[in-house]
């Protein structure tokens, strides 16, 4: 893909150069390296109020001789190099960036302020829980949330981002049957899945079978009736899948599996669509995890971090990794420190089930599932039993948020029959203040207009562009949209083309070339943050890239045209990789 | 709804258009009896200013005017105030991974000077562009020597983080990978080298190691190389502190480094997120798992930086992937190089300085008091010691509490053999006076009878 443009060359610069070789430096930042002098500085230490050491005595051979050499300058210099570099990064803040299957919604800044408060951001994860009650009482407030946006029973926040995600809920998958007796051997997973499905499947000792899609890109039911078996551990299902169309077959796909004893694993990536409308919990699905990072709002960051709770049913409560947040009712007495019962009614859990739907749950009641211990029964009948539609968070006071029940939380490490721990400490504490910010910010009717508006936009430009282009799956849209290049290809211009050339509209590309079951996929997620006029923006981008395609292919073929710099060379990258500056031999 | 950018007639526009008589019809494929015809059970919509209210509500119910020393594995280091001021910046912090890299150079730049700085720091020749963490990077590490080595056994010094342990085994526990538990020296603190010897075979993949260790000591890294290397292992260093690096000789023996960067301006907040990072020498660098970021030119020749050597990953590689990682800490590796360009070279070793004076000066005055010693007494250390007390920990802790101080961490928990022993952290923002407080409190222990 690259020295396809008919723009004369000119002179490398070299890795080297510092001179101006743009128009202003500002588009011309050197390396910290290159820019280092010696003898700059941009700290200075208070006065050592104890008496100095040397650390080449104290620390003997153990002593480092020779620097590292990291660069030398003064804070307006590093000042300006990051500025200077953040300008050369596409933001959702600049605009729509429609990548699919990523969730590039508005980052509230209200987060970023909340998660810097000096009580929650400068707490040790050892200090003790008597003096943690605030941070605890954040967590056990987002359980609640994610618990009820879920349908699920249990849950932790442990898991650093998705994959993580998937990695701990498969884990709580082989443990269960494990302890059914056989752990089996097979993940099924469809072939429109995120590469980090497989990935994960395989690390946690499974063999990966591929499921094939059928004509509307959904999971084929005679197809999985065929191979699931005594062998199959779980489905892991994305809902609505990668081409943005809910399975509504769902509740078969649930029964299927159940009737073999496997069970159904839900990637959360794209609950953008679902939050507020409908719970995973209710449509049978046993575990699943959510991208904080992506429905919750807390921000990318340029690739990270993410956070990646996994929710699931009760029956899968006592695989949880360690340690597990719990209530003590009486925190002066010992005996209240241990495990909590696996009984969801007991009250006292923290992150019990809320109270129930008025609907009728999951279709698992009528499965002749045997393996599935008494407490699922126990909990449909919970079910089914009385609920009001409260304000506040399930037994939460609705204006203090406080919980009701007393007692202090603390960590609970005496769980047998844990999967273990995933991480150090208890998780990517930031995200949850951020992703709990942005629950209180919306409310109930916030969260279920944020999920309307998200399937919206994507119907809009759904509506706009499939005139223009290939619409391989004429399912109805949920938050993404997903066309082929095929049209495109037809004049020798690929998807990968048009997200270079959109670049030149001011939009960042939609995802390129996924799903793999679309071929040249342009794969398209709005989210709710687009106003109309932006869409209409985006769509007309995309139009004009279409009659561009017509009418001078060479333009869209060679674009981008309008930034720092131009399609890089990532064959030369990969070749001989340089993957850290080095000093130039004098 | 305040964050979302339409009114109600634009809906209503949106929906005539696309020919939707009510938003109903675009969920209409949601099998009725699974649609949710209730509000979600969670808190109402509140303003900003609740939403602060509740959060600083929050921090104050956490305890805030305690001296701490607290470390084993989250430190509290100064965070000069610019990390903060450039990290939110929009660019950075609402930019996603930079897949498309004509629109990302920043944060491609800022990550090719993070691999740099820490592969000088680390004297390794490469590292990657972050990990979730120091205890999943050692786990990734160590199942990275696996697929090196092609073999599947793996040799751990009891002196790691007893919770990066703990993830090692949870990570290993199907991957066919036992893990035996090398014992340390009673006096000295450090891996007992003769049981190291004795443990490392033809079958290890790896032999991992923490320096400092969780006791706060120095490893013989040499020497432990050394009794890898005889048999063929791969040895993987762990550095839970990072400041570390500033003062404390290099792991140049490692084969890989695992690294938890936290130290590097990354607020303790409760424990994460932080930095992991994986560095290695080359000639490992196609079995590394996660991001790379390489140097190239664009077609005009001039230098740009994109991802690179993706087909270890699993967008591309799917099951056979080096790792199931996709989402790292970008953002937080971005506050590590803007932390380590703050110090720089000179820098980096003056604040390594301090905390080695703070911790020499407490592990001094406390041992002076009746009924403490320093355990491994002899053995060097970075700004973590172990404590022995006559009186028990719990009984410690409790009487530091009373006096706003946090004390070490009580060892019994993972080290039932060391019932009286507590962890200590003295970094640079420890200062005397706290450091003379604690000793007063240590002195009035009660005498046992």
């Amino acid at each position: 893909m690259t020295n396809d443009t008919t723009i004369p060359q000119i002179p490398a610069p070299g890795p080297t150069t510092t001179g101006k070789v743009r128009p202003h430096q500002t588009q011309n930042e050197a390396l910290l390296f290159e820019k280092s002098s010696p003898g700059k500085r941009a700290y200075k230490l208070p006065p050592l109020d104890v008496p100095p050491v040397d650390p080449a005595t104290l620390l003997g051979s153990e002593h480092r001789k020779v620097p590292g050499q990291l660069p030398e300058l003064s804070e307006i210099e590093i000042i300006r190099h990051f500025t200077r570099l953040s300008t050369w990064n596409y933001a959702i803040d600049l605009g729509m960036y429609p990548l699919g299957s990523c969730t590039m919604k508005y980052n509230p800044r209200v987060n970023e302020l909340v998660a810097r408060i000096e009580g929650l951001a400068e707490a040790h994860p050892y200090r003790p829980d008597s003096l943690a009650q605030g941070i605890l009482e954040v967590y056990d407030l987002l359980q609640r949330c994610l618990l009820d946006i879920t349908g699920m029973d249990a849950i932790t926040l442990q898991p650093a981002a998705g994959a993580h995600g998937e990695f701990t809920g498969i884990l709580l998958v082989r443990a269960w049957h494990q302890s059914q007796g056989n752990p089996r051997r097979r993940i099924l997973i469809p072939d429109s899945a995120h590469g980090t499905n497989p990935a994960t499947a395989a690390i946690c000792g499974y063999t990966v079978e591929n499921l094939k899609s059928n004509a509307e890109g959904g999971i084929d039911l005679e197809a999985l009736a065929r191979q699931v078996d005594e062998e199959t551990a779980a489905l892991m299902l994305t809902n609505p899948s990668t081409i943005g169309v809910f399975e509504s077959q769902i509740h078969k796909i649930a029964d299927i599996l159940h009737a073999r004893g496997a069970l159904l694993y839900m990637d959360g990536a794209n609950m953008n669509a679902l939050v507020g409308k409908v719970r995973p919990g209710d449509f049978g699905v046993d575990v699943m995890h959510l991208n904080l990072h992506k429905t919750f709002s807390t921000p990318h960051g340029g690739g990270g971090p993410g956070s990646g709770p996994v929710a699931c049913k009760a029956f899968l409560e006592p695989f949880l990794p360690i340690p597990v947040l719990v209530r003590n009712s009486a925190p002066s007495d010992p005996q209240n420190l241990r495990a909590p019962s696996l009984h969801v009614t007991s009250g006292e859990r923290v992150g019990a089930p809320p109270a129930s739907p008025p609907h009728p749950p999951s279709v698992r009641t009528d499965l002749g599932f045997p393996s599935f211990p008494s407490v699922f029964e126990q909990e449909t009948a919970e079910r089914a039993g009385s609920h009001d539609s409260q304000p506040g968070a399930p037994g939460l006071d609705s204006e203090t948020w406080e919980s009701k029940a007393p007692g202090q939380l603390s960590w609970d490490y005496d769980r047998p029959q844990s999967v273990g721990r995933v991480r150090a400490f208890y998780g990517n504490t930031g995200m949850f203040i951020r992703a709990l910010a942005y629950i209180l910010a919306n409310g109930p009717d916030g969260l279920r207009q944020t999920t309307e508006d998200a399937v919206l936009n994507a119907n809009y430009i759904r509506h706009g562009l499939e005139d223009l282009y290939e619409l391989p799956y004429k399912t109805p849209s949920m938050h993404e949209v997903v066309f082929s290049d095929k049209r495109q290809a037809a004049k020798g211009i690929k998807t990968g083309d048009i997200a270079k050339r959109l670049i030149d509209y001011g939009f960042h590309p939609y995802t390129v070339s996924f799903p793999l079951i679309v071929h040249g996929a342009l794969m398209i997620e709005p989210t709710e943050s687009e106003s109309l006029e932006e869409l209409d923006l985006f769509i007309a981008a995309m139009r004009s890239i279409a009659k561009e395609v017509e009418e001078t292919p060479e333009l869209v073929k060679s674009a981008p045209h309008s930034t720092r710099v131009s399609r890089l060379d990532e064959v030369q990258a990969a070749r001989k990789p340089v993957l850290r500056w080095r000093p130039t031999e004098e | 709804m305040r964050y979302l950018p339409k009114s109600p007639a634009e809906r209503e526009k949106m929906l005539a258009d696309i020919g939707a008589a009510s938003i109903d019809d675009l969920f209409a494929v949601i099998p009725a009896e699974y649609r949710l015809d209730r509000d979600l059970a969670v808190p109402r919509q509140h303003a900003e200013s609740e939403i602060i209210d509740y959060f600083r509500a929050a921090g104050r119910k956490n305890a805030t005017n305690y001296a701490s020393f607290l470390g084993a594995g989250a430190y509290r280091h100064y965070r000069p105030v610019i990390i903060d001021s450039l990290v939110q910046r929009g660019e950075f912090l609402t930019s996603y991974t930079p897949y498309q890299a004509e629109i990302t150079q920043g944060t491609l730049q800022a990550i090719f000077e993070f691999q740099t700085m820490i592969a000088e720091l680390t004297g390794m020749d490469v590292a990657n562009a972050s990990m979730y963490d120091g205890s999943t990077g050692a786990a990734e590490a160590v199942m990275m020597a696996v697929r090196v080595t092609g073999r599947h056994k793996a040799v751990v010094a009891s002196t790691v983080h007893p919770e990066y342990r703990e993830v090692l085994t949870t990570y290993a526990r199907h991957q066919g990978l036992p893990s035996s538990l090398v014992p340390y020296g009673q006096e000295t603190g450090r891996v007992n080298l003769e049981a190291l010897e004795a443990q490392v075979t033809e079958e290890t993949a790896a032999v991992l190691v923490q320096s400092p260790n969780f006791f706060g000591v120095i490893e013989d890294i040499p020497a432990i190389a050394q009794i890898a290397h005889a048999k063929g292992a791969l040895l993987i260093v762990s550095i839970a502190e990072a400041v570390s690096l500033g003062v404390v000789r290099p792991p140049l023996e490692a084969d890989i480094v695992s690294m938890e960067a936290q130290s590097f301006g990354v607020a303790l907040s409760y424990g994460g997120p932080f930095c992991g990072v994986i560095a290695a020498k080359e000639q490992y660098l196609r079995q590394m798992p996660g991001r790379l970021v390489g140097q190239t030119t664009d077609s005009n020749g001039y230098r740009g930086f994109v991802l690179t050597l993706a087909t270890r990953e699993q967008h591309i590689r799917r099951e056979k992937a080096t790792s199931n990682i996709c989402t790292n800490q970008a953002l937080v590796a971005l506050m590590a190089t803007i932390f380590l360009t703050v110090y720089g070279k000179e820098g980096i070793r003056e604040l390594a300085g301090h905390n080695l004076a703070k911790a020499a000066y407490a592990a001094k005055t406390f041992a002076a008091q009746p009924g403490a010693k320093v355990r491994f007494q002899a053995s060097p250390r970075f700004h973590e010691f172990v404590l022995e007390t006559q009186e028990a920990p719990e009984s410690l802790s409790q009487r530091l509490l009373d006096g706003k101080i946090v004390g070490g961490v009580a060892l019994s928990r993972w080290y039932p053999e060391l019932p009286n022993a507590t962890l200590w952290c003295a970094t640079e923002v420890v200062t005397r006076e706290q450091i003379d407080t604690a000793a007063k409190v240590l002195s009035a222990a009660p005498v046992e009878a």
